[in-house]
């Protein structure tokens, strides 16, 4: 008796220590059977990603993530909001901690290889900026030699930075914080005469200062910052997904359907190119797992890109960030979905 | 008779016998448990080895030798961004050693002032000193740095104050140190003869100024150690003490005065500059905050540590010192504290260790320890966290050993002796 006992001891030492970690499935299927999405957001930057009074996300990457949802399980409600910092976002998506990023991030080089993610598009192009104090009378970034610049550490406008200040022959001192809260904070009490991220960043975080007209950002942008949502690499499938709901608000924008007429048009429009979309003719969805309607519900979540772009961060908008290069190919800018077919 | 007592003595070894034997009990057991924690270990390393695998990560430390591209505002040894990231990790490593070593120090002197004053007989300095104690070591630690870095923050004036004809902030100490909203700009030392400096390679650099005061004040030291041997051997053969304070004094801070005369060394004051105080030595708002709140906080814990280590010695030695004719300073120096030590140093030890470990909340307020270079920015851009968590932890590793290492080397000299 003993002797088995031991014996079958050691067997399931050697059978365990064998055993690895069950071999994560399709994200897909993965979404499908929590009937929850994972999307990792911003920890609250106003516009793009913050919880409102009642504790409901709302925000530029927020409808981004809701449309995913729509697509995938058909309801954009089914969306499970994970706060991640500049530091611990891709930790997050690598992990598997959320299924899909989308978190004002830069698509680089090296995130896309070295780190391992797929960067499925761009949902805003951005790039770095200055914000000062009107008091200091600085009024080109050129001025800033000698300069305490606060800034979010584990971010490209990191790099950035440095690079710039280099090229340029002049001397900074950085902060280095965490999170936009905390840069808040520091600018506004003075710690530090610049404060510096994304354009569209800055914007935000003016907007939510009690004296906005007293802060200017200043006309030098330093980068291109390409920011979009992003996926871990390997599931292809997932990627494609990802990829192609931020091509369907694109395209839905261009096309003129919005989440107003999109029920009519499903019945009357004789485009071609919005009846695959819609999902009237042709079974685009199954392509990819999913059923005829996914783009329906996905611009049926938030409107189309055009309408995400003007509820959120928009001119309207206490933000008021013009459309720029973020305008359709067709109004000049860089927004340009491939066909539907 | 002839019996076979070897029989009888020694059965023959049954597999059974490896639980029901006395003898091979202990020994089963071991190998066992043995078996499981290398299997167990084999299995978390098998499983991150294949799941990084999964997702198409390699683990190397080549990482290490790329630019790091971003910038450090502390810097102990030059550092630019167009340095590696080995380097941007013991400019790192440095900032941890200098937060620690300063809040070592500080908490041992804080915390023995009022471990003693908590044994005072006067009622109310004794009852102060325990609210201090309580109030420090009953509440968080991040909290403390927080709190003390955001009293910075709000209440000091930024470096725009001191600025123009009615400046809304002024310099304290004879216009020598500036107090802003981001750093304490204190006088650095300049010299009128800069002797120039030792290279030790990588970009590290001695003054050799900095090398003779050392050479000075060590030199000095043991000096006045011969000095005071002497006047030993003297009292031993004579019975007279000749004075030596006089001369200890002159061997220790004469040649240090020498040496400031030659090299011609005097206090440079910071000047505002631009945006920002310039040629003085900016000591940010977070080194200070997280050097106050581990002072503080260590402090707390320290005086506890020396209350216990007094009161562990019974009354009974300081009564038969006074007894025979000892002063209470030689009673304490004597008697009390070589006793009280033997209780004092190994939780010290604890303290030291949890002070260094401490420091790493040093990101918490932009203070760019080894954990905000390495374990922050490094591996956020380079995306290895795996590799600079393991460096990380083998740092602190090393790092507490040594410390602990030479606490026990301390601790070995000032025990008793038994003899």
């Amino acid at each position: 008796m003993k002797k088995t006992v031991f014996l079958g001891t050691a067997a399931a030492a050697t059978l365990l220590s064998g055993m690895v970690m069950a071999q994560e499935g399709s994200t897909l299927a993965q979404v499908k059977e929590r009937d929850e999405l994972n999307c990792g957001v911003n920890t609250g930057l106003v516009g793009f990603a913050a919880p409102d009074a009642n504790g409901n996300w709302t925000g530029f990457d927020v409808a981004f993530c809701r449309a995913l949802a729509a697509a995938v399980l058909g309801d954009a409600n089914k969306v499970r909001f994970v706060p991640t910092t500049g530091q611990t976002r891709f930790t997050a998506l690598s992990s598997g901690e959320v299924d899909v990023l989308a978190r004002n991030s830069t698509w680089t080089y090296s995130r896309d290889t070295d780190l391992a993610l797929d960067f499925v598009g761009v949902n805003y192009y951005d790039g770095q900026g200055f914000m000062v104090n009107r008091e200091l009378g600085v009024t080109s970034a050129k001025e800033l030699d000698g300069a305490t610049i606060c800034i979010q550490t584990g971010t490209t406008t990191e790099l950035n930075l440095a690079d710039y200040f280099r090229a340029n022959n002049m001397n900074y001192t950085p902060v280095n914080i965490d999170s936009n809260a905390e840069g808040e904070q520091q600018y506004m009490a003075g710690a530090c005469d610049a404060y510096t991220t994304d354009a569209s960043g800055l914007a935000a975080t003016r907007a939510a200062f009690a004296d906005p007209e007293n802060h200017i950002i200043l006309p030098e942008i330093i980068s291109k910052e390409p920011l979009g949502p992003a996926v871990r690499h390997g599931d292809s499938n997932w990627g494609d997904i990802a990829r192609w709901t931020l091509n369907a608000l694109i395209a839905a924008e261009e096309y003129g359907i919005t989440s107003r007429n999109i029920e009519e048009l499903v019945r009357s429009s004789t485009n071609p190119e919005v009846q695959r979309l819609l999902g009237a003719t042709d079974d685009l969805g199954a392509m990819m797992g999913l059923d005829a309607e996914w783009a329906r519900r996905a611009i049926l979540a938030g409107g189309n890109y055009g309408e995400i772009f003007a509820a959120n961060i928009g001119e309207q908008t206490p933000i008021g960030l013009a459309r720029g290069l973020n305008a359709q190919w067709t109004q000049g800018g860089l927004l340009y979905a491939p066909p539907f077919r | 008779m002839m019996t076979d007592v070897s029989a009888s003595a020694d059965p023959p070894f049954r597999l059974s016998m490896l639980v029901n034997d006395r003898r091979y009990r202990s020994l089963t057991f071991q190998v066992i448990v043995f078996i499981l924690v290398m299997a167990g270990l084999w299995w978390l390393i098998d499983n991150t080895v294949r799941n990084l695998a999964l997702m198409g990560k390699s683990f190397n430390f080549g990482f290490l030798f790329q630019r790091a591209g971003y910038d450090i505002p502390q810097t102990p040894i030059p550092y630019t961004s167009d340095d590696t990231h080995l380097r941007a990790a013991a400019v790192g490593l440095l900032n941890t050693l200098i937060v620690s070593i300063l809040g070592c120090i500080a908490a041992t002197v804080l915390g023995v002032i009022v471990g003693v004053a908590r044994l005072s007989r006067n009622w109310l300095f004794a009852r102060l000193m325990t609210i201090f104690v309580e109030i420090f070591r009953n509440m968080p630690l991040l909290l403390w740095i927080l709190i003390i870095y955001a009293i910075f923050t709000e209440i000091l004036p930024p470096p725009n104050a001191y600025r123009g004809e009615n400046p809304a902030a002024s310099m304290i100490l004879f216009d020598h140190v500036a107090l802003t909203n981001r750093y304490t700009s204190i006088p650095t030392l300049a010299m009128t003869h800069d002797p120039g400096s030792l290279d030790l390679g990588a970009r590290v650099t001695f003054n050799w100024a900095t090398i003779a005061f050392v050479v000075a004040l060590v030199g000095g030291w043991f000096l006045r150690r011969v000095l005071l041997s002497h006047a030993q051997s003297v009292q031993d053969r004579t019975g007279e003490r000749p004075l030596t304070w006089w001369r200890s004094l002159a061997v220790m801070v004469l040649p240090s005065l020498f040496l400031i005369w030659y090299f011609g060394l005097h206090l440079k004051a910071p000047t505002l500059q631009g945006f920002n105080f310039t040629g003085g030595l900016n000591v940010s708002n977070g080194l200070v905050a997280l050097w106050l709140a581990l002072t503080l906080y260590t402090a707390a814990f320290i005086a506890e540590i020396v209350r216990a280590g007094i009161l562990a010695v019974s009354r009974g030695q300081s009564e038969a010192a006074f007894a025979l004719g000892l002063r209470p300073n030689r009673t304490m120096s004597l008697v009390i504290l070589p006793q009280a030590l033997r209780v004092i140093i190994p939780p010290l030890i604890s303290q030291y260790l949890n002070l260094t470990k401490n420091s790493s909340l040093a990101i918490a307020v932009g203070y760019m320890d080894l954990r905000g270079t390495l374990g922050g920015t490094t591996l956020n851009q380079t995306g290895r966290e795996l590799e600079a968590i393991v460096l990380m932890m083998l740092t602190y590793l090393v790092l507490s050993l040594i410390i602990s290492a030479a606490m026990n080397v301390f601790n070995a000299r000032v025990k008793l002796k038994e003899r």
